[in-house]
């Protein structure tokens, strides 16, 4: 009986996370390089455009180069918890894609694959565990790295994260209650049926929007690792390849948040105005990829577009922000949207 | 107190209104600002691919010119070296032997011909002074080096290329510039 496990699902399963987590280290790889050029285009230059055909060969080169870095490990640093940290951090980046539905079922030579590597039916649930994880990689290596400003880039990270996810966690709470599942396929085929939830809730989703910048480090929240303040933040002490996984697992995250606020917000594999299932499933499902693809890159660019907009908060400026407007708006929200369904429901 | 220009602004310190409290508006118009810089040209040259047009007085590295026949033109009279305000300029003189006659064009010739790169300022007056056309200010860049020495150009760094062994690199050297130093 202990062996009766269906291999061909195990194989299906592991293949499938093989491909997503690799996909999602090449994105992040062409996040790296998209962030450079977007920055270059917006600012009037030419961005990266020496390796390989349009700079195409630029990611490659990066990595390369922190690969042939001089790997420091700092005298005073308490070592293992150091290795541990930029560890941590990409582990957890690369967790959260998990849960997330890619796209829908696949007949591939008479089995159906689901393109999803776990329907957890706690799936966002899931998300916001692992992404709370993702701030103990910084502050267990800023704390490892015994430096002052990476202790300071480290706390500012935990208390930001902390403060941002309240407001996250309860403008959440708003669109739970309107689609009744924590399940990440079940909102994307409520969503295919009526409509994108961005509709139902603007207000929850901007200041989904706006946490999950902070939660990515991202600008106008980029505290923890303020070059011109704290030097390099968290990261300070940090060479070579090390560096590389707290760069990378930074891109990871900005690509998952893209992918989660997609999914919640704007129907996931959902193709606007398109009825799916006049299609054949396959080409449905592919069609769904590129869908949700999209939407990714559009997040990807807002992304980048806010950082060479906006300018870096002041500490306070951000806290004021977090505690005092974001999160009575969200409880706001999530009181007016259970007064909405109380009413329409009696 | 007079203002002295009429760029002057009150600054504004009447409190801010809900709606700039906001933020949210400013923020889309600074997003959409920046957004229409993605349409604007990009005023970068790709420089090895692409050079900017010099001006027709542009005044690069030296060059020692050759006659049509590809002779020397050059004397060794030193006057480029007297007019020289950087003095970077030195060379020695030899007499042409018989059957050198395809080599340079007059009896007297520059056996050695130095610039220092490092002490010349580029200020053309070598071109001025020079009776037979045989030095000018090419289109080109003195190119960098890793060592101070090497910067002292000999004579077969600053000859131009046989006009007809070489026409190509006879004419690439040659630039614009030479079109206008007929008049000697």
């Amino acid at each position: 009986m202990l062996l009766a496990i269906d291999f061909a699902l195990l194989l299906e399963k592991l293949i499938l996370v093989v491909v997503v987590v690799f996909a999602s280290l090449g994105i992040a790889m062409y996040t790296t390089f998209a962030e450079r050029k977007v920055a270059a285009i917006l600012q009037d230059r030419r961005g990266p455009n020496r390796a390989g055909p349009f700079g195409l060969l630029q990611p490659l080169a990066d990595g390369m180069k922190l690969f042939f870095k001089e790997e420091i490990i700092p005298n005073f640093s308490s070592k293992f918890l150091f290795v541990m940290g930029p560890a941590l951090a990409m582990l957890t980046a690369c967790m959260t894609s998990a849960v997330i539905p890619w796209g829908d079922k696949i007949d591939f030579f008479g089995r159906t694959v689901d393109l999803q590597i776990a329907d957890v039916n706690i799936g966002i649930l899931y998300v916001f565990g692992v992404v709370s994880l993702g701030v103990y990689g910084i502050m267990i290596g800023s704390w490892a790295s015994n430096n002052k400003f990476s202790l300071m880039g480290g706390l500012r990270a935990a208390s930001q994260i902390i403060s941002y996810e309240l407001a996250m966690g309860i403008s959440l709470i708003a669109l739970l209650m309107i689609t009744g599942t924590l399940s990440l396929k079940e909102m994307v085929v409520q969503q295919q049926h009526g409509y994108w939830n961005v509709v139902l809730q603007p207000l929850g989703f901007l200041i989904f929007l706006i946490c999950s910048f902070a939660e990515c480090n991202r600008t106008p929240f980029d505290l923890p690792e303020a070059e011109n303040e704290l030097i390099g933040g968290y990261h300070t002490e940090y060479s070579s390849m090390k560096l590389g996984f707290y760069l990378f697992s930074e891109y990871i995250n900005m690509f998952i948040s893209s992918v989660i606020m997609a999914t919640l917000f704007f129907g996931g594999y959902d193709i606007p105005f398109f009825d799916e299932s006049v299609l054949a499933p396959n080409l449905a499902a592919i069609l769904g990829i590129v869908a949700l693809m999209t939407k990714v890159i559009a997040f990807i660019f807002l992304f980048m577009w806010v950082r060479w907009t906006i300018p870096r908060f002041r500490y306070d400026q951000l806290m004021h922000l977090g505690w005092r407007i974001l999160i009575p708006l969200a409880l706001f929200n999530m009181l007016a949207t259970g007064g909405v369904i109380l009413y329409f429901n009696k | 107190m007079q203002a002295l220009t009429n760029k002057a602004k009150q600054v504004d310190r009447a409190p801010m209104s809900f709606i700039e409290k906001m933020y949210l508006p400013a923020i889309i118009k600074g997003m959409s600002i920046t957004f229409s810089h993605i349409f604007k040209k990009k005023p970068t040259i790709n420089y090895p691919e692409k050079t900017r047009p010099f001006s027709p007085v542009f005044r690069g590295m030296q060059i020692l010119n050759r006659d049509a026949e590809g002779r020397e033109n050059c004397t060794a009279c030193g006057l480029c070296a007297v007019a020289c305000p950087a003095e970077a300029i030195t060379m020695e003189a030899a007499e042409r032997q018989i059957g050198e006659e395809n080599l340079y064009r007059e009896e007297k010739y520059a056996a050695k011909y130095e610039i220092n790169m490092l002490r010349c300022i580029f200020c053309g007056l070598c071109e001025e002074a020079c009776p037979k056309d045989a030095i000018y200010l090419s289109e080109t860049f003195t190119p960098a080096d890793y060592q101070r020495k090497q910067f002292i150009y000999s004579k077969n760094d600053l000859l131009i290329p046989h006009p007809i062994e070489n026409p190509e690199a006879y004419k690439n050297a040659l630039g614009n510039r030479a079109n206008k130093t007929t008049v000697n």
